[in-house]
């Protein structure tokens, strides 16, 4: 476990535990959790349910970020995968829509990572054709409507329950485990880092660079693609010219929040996941303190600018804020 | 019909020789913004078969969200010698010059949907538009009318912040209710327009005033937000349409399936129609040289579950929205 959770989280939870103090604030009946038609229900529930999509995004992007890479294009992926699965929901069955709508999630980071391993792109050039032209691909796909489905196994997906669970949470969860047992239970994650951490010595000391970039962009595809499955269902609708729409961004802020460099090198799965989590608790807070709207990327900005001062090592503590105030000052 | 023919038809000949030009010679050129949204696609649709009913050779042009698209689409329009330029405009800046082109060549331009901004007023015939804070108007005024003397505390899922048609939306409906000390506008967020966050915002309204019971009406800028925000009181165990009344604005297909279903109730209507009225403004003034008022106002009617909505959903959902 330690390895999961280095002892560099403690910023992350820290920042959650007051953000969720400050929810419970503006909202007494936050931690309120009743029992809904067989579904756990409540404003904790809606934080870990609407966090599912940026977290299964961050899950991906933060083992391509470890390689020093970027994606941009996950949430167009979202997109293309919720257009796929919603148009085949009604007609196929769900292991033949999920496999249609992974299949693409697959073909698209193996894109990615052809552009960046094998042509040597920039990430951030490459999985921007991705980002604008898959937008485009999904609404191809929808024909610019919004496809509309009522499949009960796919919308279970969206809105049902596991021992009251919400099934989207349960899915995150797992793939927590599942990458974490990859990544971390061999070699991969050190290999991962060291591919980040520089890339011609790890090549040359044996690390099939190459295969690692490529399998983190998949990865990432595949993450993208579940996260679009869920948006999908959840709505019981594909809306190509929305879903995931900027969802990039939230999840690489998930990624550095987590701690992660920009620069790879060294990642956590937990804290990014942490991360999405600390933002749809901001998200869910604002929603509830009843705010104008005009607010909430305001209070979004100053939050995450706060957390990620708390994690400066040149800023850390309370005591190193004042010293530099004060030296400033004279 | 001969090219001879429609160059003929120009507005001046008209007017001059009081021509008796029937709607079956004209040509109209189309410059559409492209497919933005579901609503768009199914104006494009009822244009076609507004003109087809017409006997009006329309031709349009999908400019892909982009002003110089349509710039080029209406240089040639006017290189085709058209009798008349529909314009859609993605901006409502930067078109005077390609304006005043048409205007030399005596094309009358016909705005549909936006507007563009004061100081190119002479440079078109006519603007048809809704008129968005009358679409909120009637909703509100549904509201009061349906709600009557009881107290009723308002939730309201607000369009993207900064776009003009959610605050116009939002100030016709607070106008309207401003006159019922009754109705209260108690929480208002932004949805941005989307099925998604409108079930998002709805599921944080509803626990925030106390699992919803404490809630009397759901108004939506638009139709999408409140299919999502109806999920989002069912998944909490309330009745959509019963327990909290709904109104919202568009008249998008998948409303009238939830008023069938008893879970909305009632819509304004953003006709997708606008090129009807650009139509009959155009004939009538090829014919009679009738020149329309600077503004045609479209109907924002308003339907409930009186209207037979399951109907109205077959005859929407071909439209393309």
């Amino acid at each position: 476990m330690t390895a999961l959770l280095p002892r560099r989280g403690i910023a992350q939870i820290l920042a959650l535990i007051v953000i969720l103090a400050v929810d419970r604030v503006v909202s007494p009946q936050f931690f309120d959790l009743r029992l809904q038609d067989g579904r756990l229900f409540g404003s904790l529930i809606d934080v870990l349910n609407r966090g599912t999509p940026v977290a299964l995004l961050s899950l991906g992007m933060v083992l391509v970020i470890a390689t020093r890479g970027i994606d941009l294009s996950v949430g167009a992926v979202m997109a293309i995968c919720g257009a796929i699965a919603a148009s085949l929901a009604d007609s196929h069955s769900l292991p033949v829509v999920l496999a249609a709508a992974l299949g693409a999630g697959i073909v698209c980071g193996l894109w990615n990572g052809f552009l960046v391993a094998v042509l040597g792109m920039q990430p951030i050039v490459a999985t921007l054709i991705l980002m604008v032209a898959g937008r485009g691909i999904a609404q191809l796909i929808t024909e610019g409507r919004i496809v509309t489905f009522t499949s009960p196994d796919l919308v279970w997906l969206g809105n049902g329950a596991i021992l009251g669970v919400p099934v989207p949470v349960a899915i995150a969860l797992g793939m927590l485990i599942l990458t974490g047992a990859v990544v971390r239970g061999s070699a991969l994650g050190l290999l991962i880092e060291a591919t980040g951490g520089n890339a011609r010595a790890s090549e040359l000391a044996g690390v099939g660079t190459r295969a690692m970039i490529l399998a983190v962009y998949v990865w990432c595809g595949v993450c993208a693609a579940l996260a679009g499955v869920i948006a999908a269902a959840d709505i019981m609708g594909a809306d190509a010219n929305n879903a995931g729409l900027w969802l990039e961004l939230d999840a690489i802020l998930a990624v550095v929040i987590g701690g992660t460099s920009l620069f790879g090198g060294r990642f956590s799965l937990i804290l990014a996941v942490l991360g999405a989590l600390i933002i749809q608790t901001m998200n869910t807070g604002i929603l509830l303190s009843g705010y104008p709207p005009e607010f909430n990327l305001l209070v979004k900005a100053v939050v995450v600018l706060a957390v990620l001062l708390l994690q400066s090592p040149k800023l850390s503590g309370f005591a190193g804020i004042m010293a530099r105030l004060r030296r400033t000052k004279s | 019909m001969t090219p001879k023919a429609l160059f003929a038809a120009s507005a001046t000949a008209a007017l001059l020789f009081a021509l008796p030009a029937s709607a079956a010679e004209l040509t109209i050129g189309f410059s559409q913004i492209g497919s933005e949204s579901g609503w768009r696609a199914a104006e494009t649709s009822v244009s076609k078969q507004e003109a087809a009913k017409r006997k009006v050779n329309l031709k349009i042009a999908d400019a892909q969200q982009k002003q110089e698209n349509q710039i080029k689409a209406i240089r040639s329009f006017i290189a085709q010698n058209v009798d008349a330029i529909f314009l859609a405009p993605v901006v409502s800046t930067g078109w005077d010059s390609v304006l005043k082109e048409a205007k030399e060549a005596k094309i009358p331009v016909v705005l549909l949907d936006r507007d563009i901004d004061p100081s190119g007023k002479d440079l078109y015939l006519t603007a048809v538009t809704s008129d968005s804070v009358h679409e909120g108007e009637v909703a509100g005024d549904w509201l009061a009318k349906t709600v009557g003397d009881k107290a009723c505390n308002i939730v309201e899922l607000q369009g993207t912040v900064g776009a003009s048609v959610a605050a116009n939306r939002k100030k016709g409906f607070d106008t309207a209710i401003a006159k019922h000390a009754n109705l209260k506008v108690v929480r208002s967020q932004t949805g941005d327009f989307t099925r998604a966050k409108g079930k998002e915002v709805m599921e944080s309204f509803i626990k925030a005033e106390g699992g919803g019971k404490t809630i009397c009406a759901v108004y939506a800028h638009n139709d999408d937000m409140m299919v999502g925000a109806i999920q989002a009181m069912k998944e909490a165990g309330l009745k959509p349409g019963k327990d909290i009344l709904t109104v919202s604005i568009d008249a998008v297909p998948d409303i009238f399936k939830a008023m069938a279903a008893g879970e909305a109730n009632a819509t304004v209507e953003l006709t997708p129609n606008m090129a009807g009225p650009a139509l009959d403004a155009i004939a009538a003034f090829k014919e009679k040289g009738t020149v329309p008022p600077k503004w045609i106002q479209t109907e924002s009617k308003l339907y409930t579950a009186a209207d037979d909505p399951q109907k109205i959903y077959d005859s929407k959902k071909g439209l393309g929205y």
